[in-house]
């Protein structure tokens, strides 16, 4: 590797602003975090319940949709609290982009982030291949299990909801799954959790397929090919036709539904390349 | 945009297609027989850990809850907890041990209130119609009472005293000239909420609640009780019993 990654937008922008949506995602992950804990913690109630189910302020109720469809997969139909809880949340993340739950509040994302991050330094190369449409063969598994189990069996070993809960609610022995999902993503598949595996991200993806907030190459003439942008999406695939695919035809849009709207290539890129756009068509951009 | 330039994306070949998709089916198929065998044993009642008031039956709730804990913060005395990974109780499910903190039964069923999915059902209007488990006098043998003892404990601090838990008067055959006063359930009173195993003073309790599906016998649907049949029929339903004449044998007439 010629440098650490990021150093040419650290040198010309700065620190800062060359991690602004880096800090901006640990701040929003954190708050959402600290949000659920002033309850427990301090008896101050903003929000109640945690990532699978919860209140705010009292009023608003909001579930995830996959744990829902898990429990309508099992054969009950859920009040409906639950029910307009899973169509906010469904619709919020389909107007910000769905995998925006992946790299905005999803605390496992810390994990793999780290993961990634000791991968970078370490210089570990190696790992093992495995498909990244491996999670939609997750995802269809943890919604057809419990239509035989009649119980939701991804719940059980979810390391989303158990670390969420785990922090609120207490860890117990929970931790092995998340070491075990650092150590997965540091030594065997490279993004392996969050980006081959989660059934829920799958899920988060479906729901953005058409959001209208994505990240752009607006500015791909400048890329000067520092690849630096490759080296930290958690998605690279995705990176590819928008960035270098001008000439068969694609457009500068990042459309993948697999896209986190992270805003990492932004951030990493000297030549501000990149840009959240959204994709209703604006009139006169040169 | 013209089709021209469009850029087409590689056709995917047959072989591709089933190389890719068998994979998928043989790797995810492995890890959910071995999802399916771990979900399953947790599906199994855990002896000492009772479901919140009015939560549906233990398969229904299983499909029902999702996890959320609304019912644990609602609940005013820390009774609730959530399974964690690796306890006999369903990882991420609302429970409580009635020996650490006992359900104190509100008025106003906070932990109901707060579910979001009727696995705590709304349809339980009221606390004493709760249904959380049942205690059972599971030790005869060291229940004081059973030794003659007034201890009473677990009667007087029933909050369905009188209806939940009796005491039966036995005769005490140690001393021969004494009564027993002996703790009895009446399951269609009892709530389950835990009272009763929380107070008994013994070091491991003697009376402890447990999950319905454990503690309940079930009389059979076709089963009917002689007596009362006899009452609503207002008579016998079979003719008298044949006075046969008595044989006694020789000897002893």
């Amino acid at each position: 590797m010629k440098h650490p990654v990021g150093q040419e937008a650290i040198a010309s922008k700065g620190w800062l602003s060359a991690h602004k949506y880096l800090l901006l995602r640990r701040f929003s992950q954190l708050t959402i975090l600290s949000l659920f804990m002033l309850g427990p913690l301090f008896g101050v109630w903003v929000i109640k319940g945690n990532l699978s189910a919860s209140v705010l302020l009292d009023t608003v109720p909001m579930t995830d949709p996959f744990v829902l469809l898990q429990a309508f997969a099992a054969g009950h139909i859920p009040e409906t609290t639950a029910i307009i809880g899973a169509l906010i949340i469904t619709t919020g993340y389909f107007l910000v982009g769905g995998r925006v739950f992946c790299s905005w509040v999803c605390p496992v994302n810390m994990i793999s982030d780290a993961a990634h991050w000791l991968r970078r330094k370490l210089k570990i190369r190696t790992s093992t291949k495995l498909s990244r449409k491996t999670r939609f063969w997750v995802l269809a598994m943890a919604l057809i299990l419990p239509i035989f189990l009649g119980t939701m069996a991804w719940e059980l070993i979810n390391p989303v909801s158990i670390f969420h809960r785990g922090v609120i609610f207490g860890m117990g022995m929970a931790w092995i799954i998340l070491v075990g999902i650092f150590l997965f993503d540091l030594l065997l598949v490279e993004q392996g959790w969050c980006g081959h595996i989660c059934p829920q991200g799958a899920l988060y993806n479906l729901i953005g397929r058409f959001s209208p907030i994505k990240i752009s190459a607006t500015k791909r003439d400048n890329c000067d090919k520092c690849m630096d942008c490759f080296a930290i999406c958690p998605e690279p695939e995705i990176l590819k036709m928008p960035l270098f695919g001008e000439s068969k035809g694609f457009g500068p849009l990042i459309k993948a539904a697999d896209c986190t709207n992270c805003g990492r290539c932004i951030d990493v890129c000297s030549q501000d390349v990149f840009k959240i756009t959204t994709i209703l068509p604006r009139k006169a951009e040169v | 945009m013209s089709s021209k330039n469009t850029y087409q994306p590689r056709k995917m070949s047959r072989r591709q297609l089933i190389t890719d998709a068998s994979r998928g089916i043989c790797g995810v198929g492995l890890l959910a027989t071995g999802l399916a065998g771990y979900a399953k044993q947790s599906q199994s009642i855990a002896a000492q850990c009772l479901r919140p008031p009015g939560a549906l039956s233990e398969e229904d709730f299983l499909a029902a809850c999702v996890r959320c804990g609304l019912c644990v913060e609602a609940c005013p005395y820390d009774t609730l907890k959530l399974g964690k990974l690796f306890e006999p109780v369903t990882t991420g499910t609302p429970y409580f041990d009635a020996n650490i903190i006992p359900c104190e039964m509100c008025d106003d069923i906070p932990c109901q209130e707060a579910c979001p999915t009727g696995a705590i059902s709304p349809s339980l209007a009221s606390i004493d119609d709760a249904k959380m488990g049942l205690a059972v006098l599971l030790d005869r043998e060291t229940c004081l009472n059973t030794q003659g003892l007034r201890c009473d404990i677990c009667v007087r601090v029933c909050p369905l005293m009188d209806e939940a838990i009796t005491l039966e008067v036995e005769r005490n055959v140690r001393t021969g000239h004494h009564a027993m006063f002996i703790p009895t359930v009446h399951s269609d009173a009892c709530t389950g909420c835990g009272k009763c195993e929380h107070a008994c003073p013994l070091p491991e309790a003697a009376i402890k609640v447990l999950p319905l599906e454990l503690a309940k016998g079930e009389l059979g649907k076709h089963y009917r009780w002689g007596w009362i049949e006899k009452d609503n029929a207002g008579g016998s339903l079979i003719d008298e019993v044949l006075d046969l004449p008595d044989r006694v044998p020789e000897g002893l007439q």
